[in-house]
């Protein structure tokens, strides 16, 4: 059982990194780069957070 | 806690940033989630460095220190609300030298950490399975692949999975403690038998110093709480709710998890193992319990690995937003809103590390990380009071007594460095000095790509001085 399991991880492991390649290859070719690099730091924060004393 | 599912596609005009959708909850489960598994292993060879009395001397003075992480953590984070946690506060309060030195010291503390938990359950299972020939290194690639999807596929799925794994890692403690009848000894506890004056300290006190770099482990990574800033609805709020709720539970389950150990196994014994509450349920009796602590020790190390992913990565995605590291990691999913490229780069490093690394090594470079960051946070709350006083900025939490939990953080810190440098001397320097060549390239070759203005981004006003 326990050299089964050692194969199902096996498995698990190389189909759940294909599909993050895969996903990863499908987003960078669907969405421009200046897109996916648009977040910007404190910017939601200043939008629902007043600075007030 | 209500468990939903993920927002679909959310990008706001052209775009893309990380969702707020966390509350107190998944700051707790991330930061006990990281830490707990401390209590499984780690904490035990503290009693192998000074014997069982140090493991409970340094149980609470170390819990000194991670109080004053805590509250420091606390009040200074609800007021940077932003990924990258410390590394932010460092940007806004130090500047960028350090700022880029504190990202190191996360990155490399939660990666190590992911990889000791991925390496403590691939041995455990190899361990309860007891078949020649199985090999750790599947069950090394699984854990740390299938928490990287998770990571991947979303914040809030990542950590309501922590939050139950988590849950249920501790309840099992409580279990155990209240299984052995805690208020009889003689029964199933036998302390007053395994730990007598005659054998309570057996190095004396400079054994209680060495056995502060093991006991770090009842508690490191609390502070990981803090990279969940830009993802928490009400980070004022949440943040060092999560956080204090954190420290308590770990308090409690360092002191419960000790009092069953020492009671159990003597301390030669017990300084050596690498099961110690999953060994405590075996002398029980009790093939429940025996079962129970077996899965609570994997549930542990999963909800440390997990938590670790995610830390690491967004602490690696704000250094590529800052463009202290190439603008591309800094790149967020557009449908799980997660820093997808940050927690792919970081994936294959994991799992190197994983098959070629000794545990030993690997936990003692996540502790020399963390203690350097602990370092830094003590003087950031000093400079942080300084240009910025009570009253001219909000905080969501203002600790007490300051600037005392600064100087018994840095006091304390000082001491477990020289606790690490008795017994990993060489790895202790090898580090220093590869963070000071690291500044040195930082400093002449990649900070003339960062956009000097654009990287401060609090509305605060000036700080007093400037």
């Amino acid at each position: 059982m326990w050299v089964a399991l050692s194969y199902a991880c096996w498995g698990i492991s190389i189909v759940l990194a294909l599909w993050m390649l895969y996903d990863w290859f499908k987003i960078d070719t669907t969405y421009s780069e200046e897109m996916l690099t648009s977040s910007r730091e404190g910017e939601l924060e200043a939008v629902s957070e007043k600075h007030r004393i | 806690m209500t468990i939903t599912a993920e927002p679909a596609v959310q990008v706001q005009g052209d775009r893309v940033s990380l969702l707020r959708v966390l509350g107190p909850a998944h700051v707790w489960a991330l930061g006990v989630g990281i830490v707990l598994v401390g209590e499984f292993t780690g904490w035990n060879f503290a009693a192998d460095k000074g014997g069982a009395l140090a493991a409970l001397i340094v149980c609470w003075i170390v819990g000194l220190l991670y109080t004053s992480v805590a509250m420091i953590d606390s009040e200074v984070t609800s007021t940077v609300a932003a990924a990258g946690g410390q590394y932010a506060q460092a940007k806004h309060i130090v500047g960028p030298l350090m700022a880029f030195n504190v990202a190191l010291f996360l990155v490399f503390a939660y990666t190590m950490l992911e990889v000791s938990d991925a390496i403590l359950l691939g041995d455990t299972i190899v361990a309860k399975a007891g078949v020649e020939g199985l090999n750790h290194n599947s069950f090394i690639a699984a854990t740390i692949v299938v928490l990287a999807w998770l990571n991947y596929r979303g914040v809030l799925m990542t950590l309501n999975v922590n939050f139950v794994i988590t849950a249920i890692a501790y309840v099992s403690i409580v279990i155990l403690f209240f299984s052995v009848s805690p208020w009889t000894q003689g029964a199933v506890l036998k302390l007053n038998e395994l730990v007598t004056p005659g054998n309570a300290l057996p190095y004396g006190w400079i054994g209680v110093i060495a056995a502060f770099q093991f006991g770090i482990w009842y508690y490191l990574g609390i502070e990981g709480t803090t990279q969940a800033a830009e993802e928490v609805r009400s980070p004022a709020r949440s943040l060092p709710y999560g956080t204090m709720a954190g420290m308590i539970t770990l308090l409690i389950a360092a002191a419960m998890t000790w009092y069953v150990c020492a009671s159990l196994m003597p301390w030669e014994y017990l300084g050596i193992t690498y099961y110690p509450l999953w060994d405590a349920g075996k002398l029980t009796g009790s093939a429940l319990l025996e079962n129970l602590l077996f899965i609570a020790t994997l549930l542990a190390a999963l909800a440390s690995a997990n938590g670790c992913i995610n830390d690491a990565a967004r602490a690696w995605f704000s250094l590529g937003r800052d463009r202290y590291l190439p603008t591309w990691f800094s790149a967020v999913h557009p449908k799980y809103r997660t820093p997808y490229r940050s927690i792919l780069f970081l994936l294959p490093i994991a799992l190197a590390f994983a098959f070629i690394a000794d545990l030993n090594q690997a936990i003692t470079f996540s502790i020399l990380s963390g203690v350097l960051q602990y370092t830094f946070m003590s003087i950031n709350i000093i400079m942080f009071r300084k240009k910025w006083p009570l009253g001219s900025i909000r905080r969501g939490y203002t600790h007490p007594f300051h600037p005392l939990p600064a100087i018994v953080l840095f006091c304390l810190c000082v001491v477990t460095f020289f606790a690490i440098f008795l017994g990993f001397g060489s790895q202790l320097i090898a580090m220093v000095a590869f963070y000071f060549l690291i500044s040195l390239w930082f400093h002449f070759y990649r900070y003339k790509f960062v956009r000097r203005g654009a990287q401060f981004t609090m509305p605060w006003p000036k700080p007093q001085g400037y």
